[in-house]
């Protein structure tokens, strides 16, 4: 009965979808452009998308839990601003780095308490988190505001050589690391197995004893902290604090998720689903670039469509779920007839 | 106090609000038996195994587990005593692999990570010796029957139990071989003293699988009795609640005065694994009746007619015409109307008022652009509130606001609105007041008299008795007999519930 | 007279109409001229004026939400087709005439609610992804019928629908008051009214009772799909513009909002048209007050998300609970 290596199942199929998208899209792209296929083109997906990578990451605790958490674009945008404006005031890089990831941590932690503690929906309180870390930005300054600061541009031009003339961004590594470390959670703490039981089934998860309550409050600040290392990454890559960057960034980080293979039902997925969702929206991207004649906006029209198409998957699977059992302890042959007769004792 | 007891409550009393659940409840639990506790809806077997769990707190009493005094306060400090559940609804989490689900939340862990080789090894290993089962431990739960996430749940529980294990309706979606390998696996716990408490509304497997048997009724205490000492007929007049051989009353009504044309028939109309194949005809101006404990398959074969379900296989015929596909709203079109067994689930839309819920039937058998004028609507409730005697100070009230006999009244209403052929009433007299019941079971009569087919279930055999013409007898999901005229007895159709009748049932073999 | 005010008292629109009252009477205090209206070549011009005018496009949406918030659904598309329908209309005036161009508006927001409902009714996707994918695809699409650019439009007779004026008042009061009539027609004298909120209520009861809710379903999300291209016609029209990145922008949460201060809660069931119009009176109230006062506009993202909270903690029962334990709590320790 015993099997080892990997089959396909329900659990990993759409991951699968996923990796033969990336092959194709990339496949189409080297095919179709010439200088496509080079090392520095793929390595620039990670460059260009660290900062997503870590929020989709991030999201995808939550997502698995069956919550979700909109308020990461602009809790990103927030970090910038708030990066770039203490700069601005003269206070140290590296303090500035922890006050903000210490804001990610209340802010999220926050969210959580609301959502958990008074049953609110999860949609109604990061929507208003969405609202409120936008508006502090703007309160904060409506114009964008330049980095300066020595340490953040020597960090910014932080490059990792790999094979040569090849490299990627301090982002990108910090990005990798966390997606690791995210994937380590997941599969070896008893806190990233108790996401997926609650995901499973919350009402299971209470009877078994498992602690819903102070890991549905984690699940946030976990996103809220994932937000604001994104708005680090961030702030390193733009060099500049903006009240209205990444506008709607909290869908892209949805869809990668989608994409990637968190079934927003919850309790399904692997952590590294979000980078390979990233990744297959990066290289739609870089093709759509590349092609010249197509405009910026085609992007999220592809990138619909894949959600649309993944979310029927997703869909499906639930559906077959509800059907199918491969095993019964009955004989297959002797099911059909005997089903449902009584037990006879004499 | 013995210490062959496992576990002992003593004068156990929870009251909720409007109903006395249990009062002054014993039970006991020896070591190595399997007990089993039995009783018909209401009788208070579920509220007892939630204040034994810890999931409802008691209003008082004692609970000693192995001479020790317990006041479990959650379903997690119970689990913590030793004190596990396995519930019909199998608790555990689909998503994650079988071994995860047995030890979730207390993974064994090396160098502060969760050891998955370990937790594969020791899961497979648990599945083989106690329970005698070899499945693949590493795949996700949902891709195994419910048989065997069932014997998942009792695996964890097992594991976790310290000889106290509790099974509510363990075997409602097994089939046979899965019923007699769960008890096989309940006869190999045994051996090792563990104190199994089993749930079941099966008089067959509770009779097979169980030492003892503790009876409750209307949330008291009948009896516990040794298994081979109690004989079926007895057992079923204890859950029921007549003594053997009392006067049975017999039908007080007037001669039948219905017609021989049917209104409704069905052949071999079935669905699996809620309903064997069942054959009944239904005359116009009829009242049919469907007998059987809770679980026989009454309230699913009127799912069944009304389209909630829809069959798998034989025909339903209304009016000489045959149904292919039922559905609610054909039926309500058809002529049916059904007033379901769960009211606050099923029946009353609760944030509603009196006047909205009378019209619902009404206004979706016209149509949503044929609206009914609100003059209409006022007359209609109005003439149905005097009617039914429904108490309020306004149609306008909130239906959630009245109590339960005038709730039922309410969707009673509903579907006398309709002007409805055949009326389903499925427990329509549970949980409501004296006064109420007997407005309810005049209503009947009156209705049938007028021409109105009915088809009656009640879990009240001399309310059965009183208001039907014929009585069809159900057993574990099985039409095992008819019973009309003379026969229609109270005693007699508990002897068909506990014995069968013979001739139907080699029928079906 | 009394018993009039005691049974306003106890209805669901009494607090949000305090709310608005209050707003009022901050804004006469305040600033000066606020309620004064003069007429100028026969219009009404105002402050007041600018308010129900501009309340408009946001008012049609959130009466499409709040029949889709009954039924326990949600819509988060509607800024996105209002961007499409924006985009189309200004793109077909190019070649057809106007009453065409607003029907087809119109089909298209039909089309869009279709959609939407196709996937939350026949595939049973959750309302908030289901509507996540038109969304998300939405303005994609809106700017792939502008070509990428804003278009302009010069037809008078179509910006009258958003700019004219119709006996002294803004023609777009009158579109808002015609769609709140319609929806309140359809309320009251259809039994949609009666099936949705059965249905948000008690979907199980709603089946035994032979309410069929797919098609309800499909009805409320196509509403939903023509309020929103209503809305994206007024937009485009009053700006003489169609910019699909940023016409009605955020409007879905801003409707959301309405609808929810109006007193229908998002657990679905008894829903109320007169709470979702005080509302949307009320979010377009605070922002023109903030404008007025010299505040910083900016501050309206932060007040409006301190109004979510707090309004959904109110209608929370375990905030309830906490609450009268408190109150509980102080009594004894007064005792």
């Amino acid at each position: 009965m015993k099997q080892s290596g990997i089959r396909i199942n329900e659990n990993n199929i759409i991951i699968v979808a996923t990796l033969l998208l990336i092959v194709l899209l990339y496949g189409f792209g080297s095919f179709s452009f010439t200088g496509f296929f080079s090392m520095q083109v793929f390595l620039n997906l990670f460059i260009d998308n660290a900062y997503l990578i870590i929020v989709a990451t991030g999201m995808a605790f939550v997502i698995i839990t069956g919550g979700i958490d909109l308020s990461v674009a602009s809790f990103v945008a927030f970090v910038s601003m708030v990066s770039a404006s203490l700069l601005q005031h003269g206070i140290n890089a590296y303090l500035v780095i922890f006050i903000t990831l210490v804001i990610g941590i209340l802010f999220g932690a926050g969210q959580g308490y609301l959502i958990y503690r008074f049953q609110l929906h999860p949609w109604i309180v990061t929507l208003a988190g969405m609202f409120f870390a936008r508006g502090l930005c703007y309160l904060i300054n409506t114009e964008s505001i330049e980095i300066t600061d020595n340490t953040f541009i020597a960090l910014s031009d932080y490059k990792v050589y790999i094979m040569g003339e090849n490299y990627i961004s301090l982002g990108a590594v910090i990005s990798l690391l966390f997606v690791a470390g995210a994937m380590f959670v997941s599969k070896y703490t008893r806190f990233g197995r108790n996401v997926y039981a609650i995901g499973g089934n919350v009402n299971s998860a209470k009877l078994m004893g498992l602690p819903v309550a102070k890991t549905t409050i984690l699940v946030y600040t976990l996103s809220g902290f994932s937000s604001a290392l994104g708005g680090f990454v961030f702030t390193i890559y733009m060099q500049s604090g903006y009240a209205l960057h990444l506008m709607g960034m909290e869908m892209d980080a949805i869809a990668a998720c989608v994409i990637g293979g968190i079934l927003l039902t919850g309790g399904v997925g692997y952590l590294l689903g979000p980078t390979l969702g990233v990744l297959s929206m990066g290289i739609i991207q870089t093709i759509i670039m590349f092609q010249g004649t197509l405009s910026s906006w085609w992007t999220k029209i592809a990138v619909g469509f894949l959600l649309f198409l993944f979310i029927l998957l997703q869909r499906l699977i639930v559906i077959k779920r509800g059907k199918k059992k491969i095993l019964s302890l009955s004989e297959p042959t002797s099911k059909p007839e005997t089903a449902g007769q009584h037990v006879t004792i004499s | 106090m013995n210490s062959e007891y496992m576990l002992k409550a003593e004068n156990i009393s929870k009251a909720f609000p409007g109903v006395k659940a249990l009062s002054d409840v014993d039970f006991c639990l020896r070591k190595g038996e399997i007990h089993s506790l039995m009783g018909e809806n209401g009788a208070g077997k579920s509220t007892l195994i939630k204040v034994l769990t810890g999931i409802c707190e008691k209003d008082q009493g004692q609970i000693f587990l192995e001479n020790q005094l317990i006041n479990p306060g959650t379903a997690e400090e119970a689990q913590r005593l030793g004190i596990s559940t396995v519930y019909q609804e199998v608790n555990l989490c689909e998503n994650l692999s079988v071994a995860e689900n047995i030890f979730i939340g207390r993974e064994p862990k090396k160098k502060g990570k969760i050891d998955w080789k370990e937790m594969y090894q020791k899961a497979d290993q648990l599945l083989k010796e106690s329970l005698n089962i070899d499945i693949d431990v590493k795949q996700t739960l949902s891709s195994y029957s419910t048989a065997i996430q069932q014997m998942v749940a009792i695996a964890r529980a097992v594991d976790i139990s310290s000889g106290v294990l509790i099974l509510d309706e363990p075997t409602s979606s097994l089939d046979n071989n899965e019923v007699k390998k769960l008890f096989e696996v309940m006869r190999n716990l045994k051996s090792k003293g563990m104190g199994i408490i089993f749930v079941s509304h099966f008089l067959d497997q509770v009779f097979e699988i169980s030492d003892r048997i503790t009876v409750l009724r209307n949330g008291q205490l009948i009896g516990e009795y040794q298994t081979n000492q109690l004989s079926r007929t007895d057992l079923v007049s204890k859950m029921i609640g007549k003594e053997w051989g009392e006067s049975s009353n017999t039908r007080k009504k007037n001669a039948p005065k219905f017609g021989e044309r049917s209104f409704l028939r069905t052949n071999r109309l079935e669905k699996k694994g809620s309903i064997n194949p069942i054959d009944l005809t239904i005359k116009k101006g009829e009242v049919l009746g469907l007998a059987g404990l809770l679980g026989s398959g009454r309230t699913e074969t009127a799912k069944l007619l009304f389209g909630i379900d829809s069959s798998d296989e034989g025909v339903l015929v209304i009016d000489n015409n045959e149904i292919k596909s039922m559905n609610p709203r054909l039926a309500i079109e058809k002529g049916l109307g059904f007033c379901p067994e769960d009211r606050k689930v099923e029946g009353i839309v609760g944030e509603l008022t009196i006047r909205e819920n009378i019209m619902l039937a009404l206004q979706t058998k016209k149509g949503m652009f044929n609206y009914i004028p609100m003059k209409d609507q006022r007359v209609i409730a109005q003439k149905y509130i005097e009617l039914l005697n429904i108490k309020t100070p306004s149609m306008e009230q909130r239906i959630e606001n009245l109590s339960g006999g005038n709730q039922q009244k309410v969707i009673l209403a509903r579907w006398l609105a309709t002007n409805p052929k055949l009326l389903i009433l499925d427990e329509p007299t549970r949980g409501i007041d004296v006064g109420s019941k007997a407005e309810i079971r005049k209503l009947i009569l009156e209705l049938a008299a007028e021409g109105m087919s009915i088809l009656f279930i009640s879990a009240e055999l001399e309310e059965m008795v009183a208001c039907c013409d014929r009585v069809i007898v159900l057993r574990d999901r099985y039409q095992i007999g008819q019973l009309e005229g003379e026969q229609m007895s109270v005693s007699n159709i508990m002897e068909m519930i506990a014995e069968g009748a013979g001739v139907v049932e080699a029928g079906i073999k | 007279m009394r018993q009039a005010l005691n049974n306003f008292i106890q209805t669901k629109i009494f607090w949000p109409f305090v709310a608005l009252v209050l707003l009022l009477v901050i804004n006469f205090i305040m600033i000066p001229g606020f309620f004064q209206i003069t007429v100028k070549n026969g219009h009404l011009f105002g402050s007041l004026i600018d308010i129900l005018n501009r309340v408009v496009p946001l008012l049609v949406i959130a009466i499409g939400m709040t029949l889709v918030i009954a039924k326990e659904g949600i819509d988060i598309s509607v800024g996105s087709v209002l961007a499409i329908t924006a985009a189309a209309a200004a793109s077909l005036l190019q070649t057809t005439s106007v009453p065409i161009a607003i029907l087809l508006a119109l089909v298209i927001g039909l089309i869009c609610g279709l959609w939407n409902g196709i996937l939350i009714a026949f595939l049973e996707i959750q309302p908030m992804i289901a509507t996540l994918i038109l969304m998300t695809v939405g303005r994609g699409i809106a700017q792939l019928i502008t070509g990428g650019q804003i278009l302009t439009i010069n037809n008078d007779a179509y910006g009258y629908v958003g700019k004219g004026f119709l006996l002294g008042l803004p023609f777009a009061i009158y579109i808002g008051l015609a769609v709140f009539g319609i929806i309140l027609l359809l309320k009251k004298k259809t039994a949609l009214g009666l099936f949705l909120e059965s249905i948000g209520t008690n979907m199980s009861s709603s089946k035994f009772a032979g309410v069929q809710p797919k098609k309800i379903i499909l009805i409320v999300y196509m509403i939903s799909g023509i309020c929103a291209a209503i809305a994206g016609i007024l937009v485009s029209s009053n700006v003489s513009s169609a910019d699909a990145n940023n016409a009605g922008l955020w409007i879905e949460l801003d409707a959301i909002l309405a609808v929810v201060i109006g007193g229908t809660s998002m657990r679905g069931g008894r829903f109320f048209l007169g709470g979702t119009v005080i509302g949307a009176l009320f979010i377009q109230t605070l922002s023109t007050t903030i404008y007025s006062m010299g505040i910083r506009p900016e501050i309206i993202m932060v007040v409006k998300a301190i109004v979510v909270i707090t309004v959904c903690l109110m209608q929370s029962e375990e905030f309830r609970k906490l609450v009268k334990q408190l109150k509980w709590k102080k009594k004894v320790s007064e005792a």
